[in-house]
């Protein structure tokens, strides 16, 4: 090869088409592992970004249809492990790494694409506890999003028919794996929620590898549990298994059949509390009846009663104020007795005769009581032709002759009118016997 | 009844349950309330007795819209997996 008078001129695209096929004869295929660095989406879907360690760099590509199986996100300062060709792109003279997979260092890219979402949904809100709705007590249709032939699907029947659930079900067939599988899952849920008279869904699908559970770990279906408009259960396989579709629902089951047990104890619950609330309520009845008894009681014979004769003895003019109190209250006492007959025959035949006995015995005590007070009533006193003598200066009764003095003014009550009365003479020693003894 | 009436009506009931148990009521009050409450729970247990078990599957027709047909389960397939019993995930 002589100077000035080159042997071979070769043209631009002919050195690097040479170089071109070098390359890619010499690494057919490879693995490189680095650091990604620039990285970048293009419009088109392509990525764009470099690869590097402390010493170089490696241009690197991802055309669209080797990017779309990521399942997690690439981004700037993620060590990863890329598998590629190597080649030249012409127009710049550049060489690059065509690279068709590309996996996390250190963890699987599954693994990893969960963590991203997961942080992701976090920091947006969706796992925030204020967000989780109740589970309804008593549902009136169970929305299903699952396969139609699944293990879950057949768990939950097999749960609902063994603790005869009375409940409508409506199944939302869906794939739960594979590709469109998140898809169909996300309709579902959007469809099923959107449904008059389906109260709460349960999501879900037997159990499977972490591939299998996928669509469970993908976004669409975690953003269509979220803005479901009624309550959603995730049923996602088996205890171990969490997905992010757990994370966002309302309430996890921890596998289908769970799921199912679940709404069915709600169900067990509610009628539990039922019967609880029908207890106290005949419970606070009985007390209040007992009370009303006791009342009764104490009324008659510790307040009104003495009370009553008390002041009748020392202020016979209030006799018929007394009378008309005592008598308004003791008719009220009955009216009310009489609203319990009414008022309870419902609760009698609910309640049984516990009540109903208790219920008699108060209103024969008020019959009792009532015909006592009756007979022992100065009304009736007064009414037998006896009158009461008393003082109008202090509004006493006057009960011996010594009370009152000649000259003195007393009043004299009868059942009906009073005569007003000025003393002659007072006799102190002078007994009713005495005067009774001569009449036949 | 709805999901929404059942937990309206369980409301009620155990609103009128406290009013009870509180206990400073006159009496006539006291037994309305009994009266309704007893109702009340009376018509729950109705309405759940009432209620019958239907499985239902959701179908696209051809023209897209949806309708739905009684459900019959048939055997389980594992496409969709194994069931609860089956083998975990490693």
């Amino acid at each position: 090869m002589s100077q000035g008078t080159p042997d071979r001129v070769f043209s631009v695209s002919e050195v690097t088409g040479l170089v071109k096929a070098a390359l890619e004869d010499l690494f057919p295929r490879l693995w490189v592992e680095g650091e990604i660095s620039n990285f970048h989406r293009h419009q088109s879907g392509h990525l764009y970004f470099t690869l590097k360690d402390d010493k170089a760099q490696l241009r690197t590509v991802m055309f669209r249809s080797d990017a779309r199986s990521v399942a997690f996100e690439l981004k700037d300062g993620l060590k990863v492990l890329c598998r590629g060709r190597l080649s030249v792109y012409e127009p710049r003279g550049e060489y690059q790494l065509y690279a068709e997979a590309v996996q996390p260092k250190g963890k699987g890219a599954l693994q990893l694409a969960f963590e991203q979402l997961k942080e992701k949904l976090r920091i947006e809100g969706l796992f925030d506890p204020a967000r989780k709705r109740k589970i309804p007590l008593r549902p009136g249709t169970i929305g299903i999003v699952t396969s139609p032939t699944g293990a879950a699907l057949r768990d939950i029947l097999r749960v609902l028919e063994r603790r005869h659930a009375r409940l409508g079900i409506l199944i939302h067939p869906a794939r739960v794996q594979g590709e469109g599988a998140a898809d169909e899952i996300a309709e579902g849920i959007r469809t099923l929620g959107g449904l008059p008279g389906v109260d709460v869904l349960i999501v879900g699908r037997g159990g499977g590898s972490i591939e299998d559970l996928w669509a469970f770990n993908e976004e669409k279906v975690a953003r269509a549990i979220a803005a479901s408009p009624v309550p959603v259960i995730s049923a996602v396989g088996h205890e171990v298994d969490v997905t992010i579709a757990d994370f966002v629902a309302d309430l996890r089951a921890p596998t289908p059949s769970a799921a199912a047990e679940m709404v069915v104890e709600k169900e067990t619950a509610f009628l539990d509390r039922i019967g609880h609330f029908e207890s106290t309520l005949a419970l606070r009845m009985r007390y209040k009846l007992r009370e009303l008894a006791a009342a009764t009681v104490h009324l008659t014979q510790t307040r009104a009663f003495p009370n009553f004769r008390l002041r009748l003895l020392n202020a016979a003019q209030r006799v018929d104020e007394l009378e008309t109190r005592a008598w308004r209250r003791m008719k009220d006492e009955q009216r009310a007795l009489a609203g319990v007959a009414a008022g309870l025959r419902l609760g009698m035949e609910k309640m049984g005769s516990a009540m109903a006995r208790i219920l008699r015995e108060s209103l024969a005590c008020w019959e009792r009581l009532s015909s006592a007070l009756d007979a022992r009533s100065p009304l009736a006193i007064l009414a037998k032709g006896y009158a009461l003598c008393w003082d109008p200066a202090t509004r006493r009764i006057i009960r011996k002759a010594a009370e009152t003095r000649a000259g003195a003014e007393v009043m004299v009550s009868f059942r009906r009118g009073e005569i007003a009365c000025q003393v002659r003479t007072v006799d102190r020693s002078a007994t009713v016997e005495s005067r009774f003894k001569e009449t036949p | 009844m709805s999901a929404v009436h059942f937990e309206k009506a369980m409301a009620d009931l155990e609103r009128i349950v406290d009013k009870l148990e509180k206990g400073d009521l006159p009496l006539n009050e006291s037994l309305a309330l009994f009266e309704k409450g007893v109702k009340l729970a009376r018509s729950l247990r109705e309405e759940l007795a009432k209620a019958e078990k239907k499985v239902e599957i959701l179908l696209k027709d051809e023209q897209g819209g949806l309708r739905r047909e009684p459900f019959e389960p048939g055997e389980a397939d594992d496409e969709a997996g194994s069931g609860d019993e089956g083998p975990s995930k490693p």
